[in-house]
């Protein structure tokens, strides 16, 4: 019985996983390949809720409020850009500065309300309920999340192939070269900050339809279980390269992060808890390749002081080529 | 081809660690020009390099190449006229995309950047044919990441991609002052073979006076943001390192010689 229960919370967190990968895509884009930490998403996630919420309680189609919620995360996005680029504010306070503005514009939003229920009203999850009697509350959440993310990877996967995404691509990687190539970088940072806030939008838009309410609160700590699920994603993918199996994976990895929530709450865990231990989640991991090198240069150090050992083992060798030259050591953080 | 006139360029003006990099400089490149550039450090060579390639303003004079205005033009759009390779080996390329993929950003220098694929099946080919010239065995490689390439193979690749569309000028920032004697000399021979293959106008700033000879038509010695000489032609030719030095001297008027190029 106890195992029935377990499995049917995981079942509610693997489509909750996947609604919440949208959003993993679009952190994806800013942490990963525009190397620009952007916590403009606590605020235009809520946004995308706030947007869908208000415009559907208004008579709004819910899949219509979809696209106004994509384009009012774009919009959040555009201004952390435009503080940063323009402004010159450091990347990280403009995305604090955005997404501080964003508390006051989300609730102005909801007509000076904090939460927006959506009661009486066929959100999208009920109508794809609806359309297949057949699919269960879960299926059809799960049905709806995966054709947008599906659509979204594929819309990603062909834009950054493109001469544009290969600019932003570069951009994130070596401003310098891209200036010296012609590319105006500035456009670039905006360009995928848009990009990514939009994705963010929509997902708060889809959590938002599927939770059956906008609120102004349901956007925090969104950046950390982006980069939570950014995380497991790449250790999920292990040594498997590609940009699409890359952007599948960051799916998989917000899934696996909701099965992580849905297990420890079931286990007794409060659900207040969850900031805490995504925090603490999201700190090892972006410690750990600070900790591996600090556990090859202790083997090291042990190898070279003990006189008997002329051979040395593969963490000597490996520490040894790192004090040398690293040639992939300048695009660690890219 | 590329006319300096009066340009000026101070740095942290108005504070006690006021440096004027750039004093009133006047220069004219004749089209096919090639001149290396030497002087001590802090003489303003790089400062003359990165004010050409807009990398920040002059406060005065005015920069026009290929007939056009370009002082006020921000860097993003001087690219179009201008191939450059730094002296760090890690700026010019994207360490953590493909060769190909480098090859093909730099294919599209100065053109505005579409949603058609970033690169093409010919482009393909005709990249392989051409990193076959640097004879470093990349054209097996496109699918490399540049992150994997030694600096040397970075900088003949920034090369080859600075070249790639024939630059109106081609700004050579000391591209091999950090490499290896033997690989240093790899890349001055392709620099050459490529400005002599494509006629380009280039400047170089070089720290090493006996390449500064060997190469270019022109030899231009700064001090203090001035160009205190500029000799070229058959007076280039002739010239030594010995004299080169003398000649400093007598124009400098205080013989005090840069420690760094009484070393190379």
């Amino acid at each position: 019985m106890e195992l029935m229960n377990l499995l049917g919370a995981v079942h509610g967190a693997v489509a909750q996983g996947v609604l919440w990968g949208i959003m993993t895509l679009g952190v994806y884009i800013t942490f990963r390949i525009l190397d620009f930490p952007d916590l403009t998403v606590d605020g235009s996630f809520a946004t995308g809720g706030a947007i869908s919420a208000i415009l559907t309680e208004s008579g709004m189609n819910p899949f219509l409020t979809l696209i106004f919620s994509l384009m009012g995360g774009m919009l959040c996005g555009f201004i952390t850009g435009f503080l940063n680029t323009k402004m010159k504010i450091p990347g990280i306070l403009a995305g604090i500065l955005t997404m501080t503005a964003l508390y006051s514009i989300n609730l102005r939003v909801m007509h000076d309300r904090a939460n927006v229920p959506l009661l009486g009203v066929d959100t999208v999850d009920v109508q794809v309920g609806g359309w297949l009697p057949m699919l269960s509350r879960y299926n059809a959440q799960l049905l709806l999340g995966g054709v947008v993310a599906v659509a979204m990877i594929f819309l990603l996967y062909w834009f950054f192939g493109t001469e544009l995404g290969s600019a932003i691509r570069a951009t994130g990687n070596n401003p310098h070269m891209v200036r010296s190539l012609g590319v105006n970088t500035d456009t670039m940072v905006i360009l995928a900050l848009v990009l990514s806030n939009g994705l963010v939008g929509l997902s708060g838009a889809l959590v938002a339809q599927v939770q059956g309410f906008g609120d102004v609160s349901m956007g925090i700590g969104t950046i950390v279980i982006g980069l939570a699920s950014v995380i497991i994603g790449e250790v999920l993918l292990g040594r498997i390269m590609g940009f699409l199996p890359r952007l599948i994976a960051m799916i998989a990895g917000s899934v696996v992060y909701r099965i992580i929530i849905a297990v420890v709450l079931f286990y007794g865990l409060k659900s207040q808890d969850m900031k805490l231990l995504s925090s603490i989640v999201v700190a090892l991991a972006l410690f750990t390749p600070t900790m591996s090198r600090m556990f090859q240069d202790s083997m090291a150090r042990r190898a070279a002081n003990s006189p008997g050992r002329m051979v040395p083992d593969k963490a000597f060798e490996d520490a040894i080529d790192d004090s040398d030259k690293d040639p992939d050591e300048p695009n660690q953080q890219g | 081809m590329l006319k300096l006139t009066n340009v000026c360029r101070t740095f942290n003006k108005g504070t006690v660690n006021e440096k004027r990099a750039l004093v009133n400089l006047n220069l004219h490149l004749k089209p096919g020009d090639f001149a290396t550039i030497i002087g001590g450090n802090g003489a303003g060579k790089s400062t003359l390099l990165n004010l050409i390639a807009g990398v920040f303003p002059c406060d005065g004079g005015k920069i026009e190449l290929d007939g056009q205005d370009i002082t006020f033009l921000p860097e993003f759009k001087r690219a179009k006229l201008l191939g450059r390779v730094f002296q760090d080996p890690m700026r010019g390329t994207a360490g953590s995309m493909w060769i190909e993929e480098n090859l093909a950003l730099a294919n599209r220098r100065g053109q505005s950047r579409t949603l058609r694929w970033g690169i093409t099946k010919e482009e393909r080919a005709a990249y392989r044919e051409q990193l076959k010239v640097l004879e470093l065995g990349l054209e097996d490689r496109l699918n490399s990441k540049v992150g994997l390439l030694s600096g040397g193979q970075r900088q003949a690749l920034t090369l080859l991609m600075a070249t790639l569309q024939k630059p109106k000028l081609l700004l050579l920032d000391e591209h091999t002052a950090a490499l290896d004697p033997k690989t240093a000399a790899t890349v001055l021979r392709l620099t050459d073979e490529f400005i002599k293959r494509d006629n380009l106008t280039a400047l170089m700033v070089t720290h090493n006076m006996k390449d500064a000879l060997a190469y270019g038509n022109r030899i231009i010695m700064m001090n203090e943001g001035r160009i205190l000489f500029d000799i070229e032609g058959e007076e280039k030719k002739n010239l030594t390192v010995e004299e080169l030095l003398k000649r400093f001297q007598s124009a400098q008027g205080d013989a005090l010689v840069n420690d760094r190029m009484l070393l190379s």
